[in-house]
């Protein structure tokens, strides 16, 4: 997919958020990634080491976090685990459109010094 | 090497960094870096750049009145067909411009200037999807004051495009009769997110021995909150019901 632009958006962030702060250096980087967001962790460590070699953050060590799907089901007002879009009740059966938690792409913290 | 994909890394001048520590942990924690130094709390989106500019795009849009689709399916299921017939069918009605991104040639935007449509082409060169930067500068290029309707024809490709809001409002993904019944399962993203779904070629339906009701439970399962529509542009069998769609949502 699209991983070299997003794993270049979070060396962007990453940098931008060090100078910020005063720090020479990044030396850690998590995302976190829910799993239904369409993207490959392997791919994204696969694009780190090529968009962040020429930047501060150059040898910064990456941890990825997923975050599993979670669905809610409006007729029995809770929330039950689901493993892609289709999100079927396991207590009523319904079919659940709401996607709680899944789709994170996110950029949780940053290690400086 | 493309920038969204990652496609052609591996060759040319391209070196993977040596890393020999192992990261792949999925919530355990055990990794062999050091942590040390400071650690700020970020807690962002990666995708907030393009999802802040698609805000401004669309507030923009708003506020010129237009009713702003993006146009988006694999290559080949006849978006430019149905972008031309749509405008070509609204004249009276609404009136309608065109951006057209691809990757080469401009084929596409001089099929819809033949038919006097206004039109301007993105061309991404290794992109593999339409993002809200290029969507707002392509768009300055239009005088969107003459027009009612702004339709964004995406780049052909139903994975990296459902990330990208590009300040529309509605998503239209098509589905031509020719690809197979089972396109909705395959690429769940870009299905989800859909606010509307679009069966294409619906004349072809027998000779490619399309399963109507297969179809439309796939998408029934994951465009469940999506304005369905079944038509061929080429014919013009089904287009009423879309145009009228169009002419409700430009004036609600």
């Amino acid at each position: 997919m699209h991983e070299v632009s997003i794993m270049a958006e979070a060396v962007r962030m990453a940098v931008e958020t060090a100078q910020a702060s005063g720090a020479q250096r990044v030396t850690g980087v998590r995302l976190r990634v829910g799993i239904l967001s369409g993207v490959v962790p392997e791919a994204m460590r696969f694009a780190w080491d090529v968009v962040s070699r020429d930047t501060i953050a150059g040898g910064a060590w990456l941890e990825i976090e997923t975050v599993p799907a979670v669905c809610w089901c409006a007729t029995c007002e809770t929330e039950f685990a689901c493993v892609d879009f289709f999100g079927e009740c396991p207590r009523c059966h319904n079919v659940s459109g709401e996607l709680r938690r899944g789709r994170e792409l996110d950029i949780a913290a940053v290690e400086m010094n | 090497m493309c920038k969204e994909c990652g496609c052609g890394l591996g060759g040319g001048d391209v070196k993977i960094g040596g890393h020999s520590h192992e990261h792949d942990h999925e919530h355990g924690h055990h990794h062999q870096h050091e942590h040390g130094g400071q650690t700020v709390n970020l807690n962002r989106s990666l995708m907030e750049k393009n999802d802040r500019l698609a805000e401004r795009n669309r507030g923009f849009f708003h506020a010129k009145k237009l009713l702003v689709l993006n146009v988006v399916s694999s290559p080949g299921s006849g978006k430019t067909t149905f972008i031309r017939e749509t405008a070509a069918k609204l004249t009276r009605k609404l009136r309608v411009g065109v951006i057209v991104g691809d990757l080469a040639t401009d084929n596409d935007a001089a099929e819809l200037r033949k038919a006097k449509i206004p039109v301007v082409q993105i061309t991404t060169g290794t992109v593999c999807h339409l993002d809200a930067e290029m969507v707002s500068k392509a768009a300055a290029q239009l005088d969107l004051d003459k027009l009612d309707v702004l339709v964004i024809e995406n780049v052909g490709n139903l994975v990296c495009p459902a990330d990208y809001d590009l300040g529309e409002d509605l998503r239209v993904v098509l589905l031509s009769v020719t690809e197979g019944e089972d396109k909705p399962l395959k690429y769940p993203p870009m299905f989800h997110s859909a606010n509307v779904a679009v069966v294409t070629k619906s004349d072809l339906a027998a000779a490619a021995g399309f399963n109507r009701e297969q179809a439309l439970a796939n998408l029934k399962r994951i465009s469940h909150h999506a304005h369905v529509f079944e038509l061929s542009a080429k014919t013009g069998e089904g287009m009423k019901a879309w145009l009228n769609f169009l002419v409700e949502q430009r004036t609600t």
